[in-house]
């Protein structure tokens, strides 16, 4: 049975200084005893907290490499190698921060996947989902930026391509067309490029952390959201999240970790582009450019519109679009659990989303099956994507028969049991 | 309850059966073959430098191929990953010359020391393009992982080692019935099944007995492939030994931990989980 204790040192120091500035009360009642989560939360509710060791386990990584790296056209190839040859476990440092840049994504979008399913961007937590659009944002661009850093061919010309895409703004007066030199810092992607993205990534993330310490503060305003979407009133819908949360969340950073270590040891190159084992050479191109995995359905979406500036909006609409989420989803019930047919939907949008990211790594011309090119496929993909938000998800959540939805989690929880 | 859980098998089933079937359908039309897959002692979990092999590399690349190609990033005093001792790397290393200043200022040379890094046998990219025909010798330093593609199927992956020793036996001395149709030799390349596009500009580099290998092995052209293609694998990943073992002791301990935070969690959930504390008067 859960009550919202208040943290009351018993050590005279603790309470002196706690008097004073009440940190440790704030801990106490934001990740401690004092903070109750409701008690049927899954493992899929361990992803937020995943997110959040990435962030700290990406800060410590880097902030160490930065100490080695060289942010100069002729030297910052080098000095990665320099990096994973030299300096002492330099080769773990650069291959954890590396492959925990997928890693955090990996876990964000599942993050973001249980937020769909499980309603958790509807009422009373909508700025609690604009805060994670907006983490998740500026996760993107910290990671494009950081990519560019080891100046390999990919983060060249991937920086050449993507720097480029704001070209497709050159028809607004006066900015328009300088937009594009005025972020390389000068007329190509170059010295003031690589030295200007150095600066922003190793700024964004700290940016990041102060969005996510709101996105923690709004979450601890109505509380987690749980899977079956109802509210947690009653005295047994809640539990303390130490020591429950706290042990749940141990186990699943446990195996998160072994899954991370089998990249990280085992195969650190899988996730890269071979590619980038190339020094930055501005006189050639590769054959094929693509970014990290975790653009590419949004790059397919980007190339799958004929159009250029309609294929930058589409591409910034496809992410923008999650900030109408709470008004585009008119379901009274939260959780997907109780909606068979957005559930249906739902996971007809996580393969759309995985196909995407497949064409977004083939080239527009390739022919898939049925004869028909990989551009055409990303046509119907995209179409499908905005469908989903636009036409699927206003009219199903507003139109669906709800299965019936128990009447506290306390009760749930006797009721499963009873059933075995 | 079971039954639901069989639909949501079935259905997991049948989108990952329909994803291979629409990628394995879709494979673009590739010139280049795939190479063939050899056995490496440094492959898998607990692979380990296979250090006679890699001295024999290591022999093939300095007497071969570092003619034309640099290898910038590796140090002499590295060797001492590959089996040499503090002798031997500066017996390697004395036999290189380096520009330096003498006192007075002027320009002189001195002998390589193991700190030293393999020259370059170029000056500069236009030298090394014109001794080559308008083609530029790629540095060998982290060359295999740049032609490295690492596929979730693996059938589908090529991995460095492998295209070297299939580039360095892929060489024709015409352009063979299997060429891409309307294929035309430009003259002064060379016809090869693995290079993208088949015409190469390096002649095939390696022949029957070209070096003679201080253990006896028979220098045949598919053991030099194999063994500077091993020696050119240390040299992009140097740390891949040393990573791989501590990889293995990182897993050990986190699966045995894994297992006590699972019954810790366990033990924990005990009451709550199943809502024995739930005083079913209060709901």
């Amino acid at each position: 049975m859960a009550s919202d204790k208040k943290f009351e040192p018993t050590n005279p120091t603790a309470k002196w200084v706690e008097d004073r500035l009440p940190i440790m009360g704030l801990i106490y009642s934001s990740l401690g005893a004092g903070y109750n989560a409701p008690r049927n939360l899954n493992y899929w509710w361990n992803f937020g907290v995943l997110a959040g060791f990435m962030m700290v386990v990406q800060i410590i990584t880097g902030i160490v490499l930065a100490m080695h790296y060289i942010p100069q056209v002729d030297l910052a190839f080098d000095s990665v190698q320099h990096i994973r040859r030299d300096v002492n476990y330099g080769w773990l440092l650069q291959a954890i921060h590396a492959n925990g840049a997928s890693m955090f994504f990996i876990v964000v979008y599942v993050h973001i996947l249980r937020g769909f399913y499980f309603g958790s961007y509807k009422a009373p937590r909508e700025i609690l989902w604009f805060l994670g659009i907006i983490i998740y944002l500026i996760m993107m661009a910290t990671g494009f930026m950081g990519y560019v850093l080891p100046w390999g061919q990919m983060s060249f010309w991937g920086a050449k391509v993507i720097t480029n895409l704001f070209s497709a703004f050159d028809f607004i007066p006066f900015i328009g067309d300088g937009i594009v030199e005025w972020l390389w810092g000068g007329f190509a992607v170059g010295q003031p490029t690589l030295n200007r993205f150095f600066s922003l990534h190793y700024l964004l993330p700290f940016v990041l952390v102060g969005v996510v310490i709101l996105h923690v503060w709004a979450l601890h305003i109505p509380g987690s959201t749980n899977p079956l979407g109802i509210d947690a009133k009653g005295p047994y819908d809640k539990i303390p999240f130490h020591p429950y949360y706290t042990a749940k969340d141990a186990f699943g950073l446990g195996v998160f970790v072994i899954f991370f270590a089998a990249f990280v040891f085992y195969m650190p190159d899988f996730l890269g582009h071979p590619d980038n084992y190339i020094k930055a050479n501005p006189l050639v191109t590769p054959a094929h450019i693509v970014p990290e995995w975790y653009y590419l359905p949004f790059y397919a979406i980007l190339r799958a519109i004929p159009d250029k500036l309609l294929g930058v909006v589409a591409m910034f609409s496809s992410i923008l679009i999650l900030f109408a989420m709470p008004w585009l989803d008119g379901a009274r019930v939260r959780s997907m659990r109780f909606r068979p047919l957005s559930k249906f939907f739902f996971w007809v949008f996580v393969v759309n989303g995985l196909f995407l990211g497949y064409l977004g790594q083939r080239s527009p011309d390739d022919i898939l099956a049925f004869g028909w090119t990989a551009l055409t496929y990303a046509q119907i993909s995209t179409f499908m994507y905005f469908a989903y938000f636009i036409v699927v998800m206003p009219l199903v959540s507003r139109m669906e028969t709800t299965k019936p939805v128990p009447t506290s989690i306390a009760a749930a929880v006797l009721d499963a049991n009873k059933k075995g | 309850m079971t039954m639901i859980k069989n639909v949501k098998l079935k259905g997991l089933l049948a989108t990952a059966i329909s994803a291979v079937m629409f990628v394995s359908s879709a494979n673009a039309a590739d010139e280049a073959m795939h190479p063939k897959r050899n056995d490496y002692t440094s492959a898998g979990i607990f692979g380990k430098f296979d250090i006679p092999s890699l001295q024999r590399g290591f022999q093939v690349y300095v007497e071969v191929c570092a003619a034309c190609h640099s290898m910038d990033l590796v140090a002499f005093r590295t060797l001492e990953d590959i089996g040499y001792n503090e002798d031997e790397i500066k017996a390697i290393a004395v036999e290189y010359e380096y520009e330096t200043l003498d006192d007075d200022g002027e320009q002189t040379f001195r002998p390589g020391i193991p700190a030293d890094y393999f020259p370059a046998p170029f000056a500069n990219e236009n030298q090394a393009r014109s001794a080559n025909g308008g083609a530029l010798p790629p540095d060998f330093s982290t060359l295999i992982k740049a032609r490295e593609h690492l596929s979730f199927f693996p059938w589908a992956s090529t991995y460095g080692e492998d295209y070297v020793v299939a580039l360095m036996e892929g060489y024709h001395d015409e352009v063979p019935e299997t060429a891409p149709e309307g294929f035309e030799l430009t003259p002064g390349l060379y016809y090869n099944d693995y290079f993208t596009g088949n015409a190469i500009a390096m002649a095939p580099p390696l022949f029957d007995e070209m070096v003679e290998y201080a253990d006896g092995t028979p220098a045949t052209i598919h053991q030099m492939a194999y063994d500077v293609a091993n020696f050119m694998a240390w040299a992009s990943d140097p740390t891949m030994q040393e990573r791989k073992e501590m990889g293995l002791k990182v897993m050990l301990f986190m699966i045995v931990f894994v297992i006590m935070l699972y019954y810790t969690n366990k033990r924990v959930w005990k009451k709550v989980k199943k809502g024995d504390d739930i005083d079913p008067s209060q709901l």
